[in-house]
């Protein structure tokens, strides 16, 4: 059991799920409710990732961040070491690749929040902010935490990225994903079982816990 | 209730933000680390000979095993290796042409050998060698990607002197790396393999199928060479490595494992 692969895992996908929440409820705010008429282009962008094959996307990460491009040069220079083959680079990765299963459940969200709710609130003097955290994140919960869980998740099962930015390096960017291939490759098929299903138990348990702290049903109930 | 779980809902928010800070490896302090980047053929051989290691010079080595094509890549975008053993010679002359390692620490410690091995329920008679892939019971035959795998590339000289490559194409499976063929023919899903012999010495394979040599005339000499990288933190422990590596308990646990072990004086 690579108890290191899976503790380096859950850091991973806790450390880049929580990032995540930060960006993408700003975002998915701008995307929804701004009356601009270019959103669409950066709805484009943001899910990019998802028609992207892991690997193309994992080979411009490692352009992108190498010693051969200027933003990778300047990382290098002010860390001291490149930032593809550290558990930095694999956040970086994780990132934008879970971006749009971080937005765009948000996104979802506040769109469906009733409109003459948020104007009610304006008439009533509340400022734009207090509208939003009072009124449209408490009505969102539900896309918010579907965010989180999918990113977290998304980031659990990442393989592709990861193969190609983390350089399978134990300890540092080993995640489960890698070990579990590791194994197999080396023919070692019982620790490849063991890591896969203690993966399988943890996954569910985490789903397990979120899905279970929802305050309603996944169908609206009827107004009485 | 509800404000209970809402309380709940808040506290797991904040242990998950606050997990990231905590460590994740220990750091034994005062041992040396050294990172080994290593072609997927020595993946039998290495850990006896790194465990010798580790115990003699009281460092910790940690081996990423690979195809040879892939680590060069990778070290070629920084991957903090320290020590590069390759398959082949070019890529670490290429690495050393580059800058990437040290040209002087560049040296061919070793020959690798070819081999077909099949499972041993298999129907196939290797005696037969090559040609005996030609028959139609035969539907798929695994070997390394020849695009950056050393071992595929003298499969597919191998598979073109008997004449047999134009025949077989259709029925050539790829491997990402020798240890991955190994495990498409393992498995099953691959009649046979042409794989290296370290990995068919190997204790798994060993158990569960046969080989036959391929004859070394049919395909180019398969040079394992070490090098140096240029970036490593440990350039002296590096070297004292592949100065290992050719001492004598090394150079019989190669030999055990069907590699043809080169004087120091090679080059």
């Amino acid at each position: 059991m690579d108890w290191q692969a899976l503790w380096l895992t859950a850091r991973l996908a806790a450390l880049v799920s929580t990032i995540l929440l930060f960006i993408s409820i700003p975002l998915a705010h701008w995307m929804v409710f701004s009356r601009r008429r270019w959103t669409f282009l950066v709805e484009s962008v943001v899910s990019l990732p998802l028609v992207l094959p892991p690997t193309v996307f994992g080979f411009y990460m490692l352009m992108a961040t190498g010693n051969r491009s200027p933003a990778g040069r300047l990382w290098s220079a002010w860390t001291g070491h490149p930032l593809a083959f550290t558990f930095e680079g694999l956040v970086v990765a994780s990132v934008f690749y879970s971006l749009p299963f971080a937005v765009q459940p948000v996104a979802a969200a506040f769109a469906q929040v009733d409109p003459t709710l948020r104007e009610a609130s304006s008439i009533l003097g509340a400022s734009r902010l207090r509208t939003f955290l009072r009124v449209v994140l408490p009505l969102s919960l539900e896309g918010v935490i579907a965010g989180l869980v999918l990113s977290f998740a998304h980031t659990v099962g990442e393989f592709g990225v990861v193969l190609m930015v983390g350089g399978n390096l134990p300890g540092v960017t080993r995640t489960i994903s890698i070990a579990v291939y590791d194994h197999v490759q080396a023919l070692q098929y019982r620790e490849a079982t063991t890591t896969a299903l203690f993966m399988l138990v943890f996954a569910f348990a985490v789903l397990l816990i979120v899905y279970g702290l929802r305050r309603r049903p996944l169908a609206a109930a009827p107004i009485a | 209730m509800i404000s209970q779980r809402r309380r709940l809902c808040k506290a797991l928010a904040v242990l998950i933000a606050l997990a990231p800070l905590l460590p994740t490896r220990v750091v034994t302090q005062g041992s040396r680390r050294l990172v080994v980047a290593a072609a997927s053929d020595l993946q039998t051989v290495l850990p006896e000979i790194v465990r010798g290691f580790e115990r003699s010079r009281a460092a910790t080595v940690t081996v990423s095993y690979g195809s040879s094509g892939t680590l060069f890549a990778q070290i070629q975008n920084g991957a903090p290796f320290d020590v590069f053993l390759s398959a082949d010679v070019d890529y670490p002359r290429q690495l050393a042409t580059a800058g990437f390692a040290d040209a002087a620490t560049l040296q061919v410690y070793a020959k690798g050998h070819l081999v077909l091995w099949a499972r041993r329920d298999s129907h196939l008679d290797l005696g037969r060698g090559l040609v005996a892939l030609t028959d139609a019971r035969v539907r798929f035959v695994a070997l390394a990607n020849p695009k950056y795998a050393p071992y595929g590339r003298a499969a597919v000289a191998a598979l073109r002197n008997a004449q047999l490559y134009d025949t077989l194409e259709k029925k050539l499976v790829m491997g990402e790396s020798l240890a991955q063929t190994a495990q498409l023919v393992e498995s099953g899903n691959a009649d046979a393999g042409l794989l290296s012999l370290s990995l068919v010495l190997g204790p798994t394979l060993k158990a569960e199928g046969s080989y036959a040599e391929i004859p070394a005339t049919s395909y180019p000499d398969i040079d394992q060479a070490a090098v140096v990288v240029k970036a490593s933190r440990e350039a002296a422990l590096a070297r004292d490595f592949i100065a290992y590596l050719r001492q004598g308990p090394s150079v019989e646990h190669l030999t055990r494992f069907g590699f043809t072990v080169l004087r120091p004086s090679a080059r």
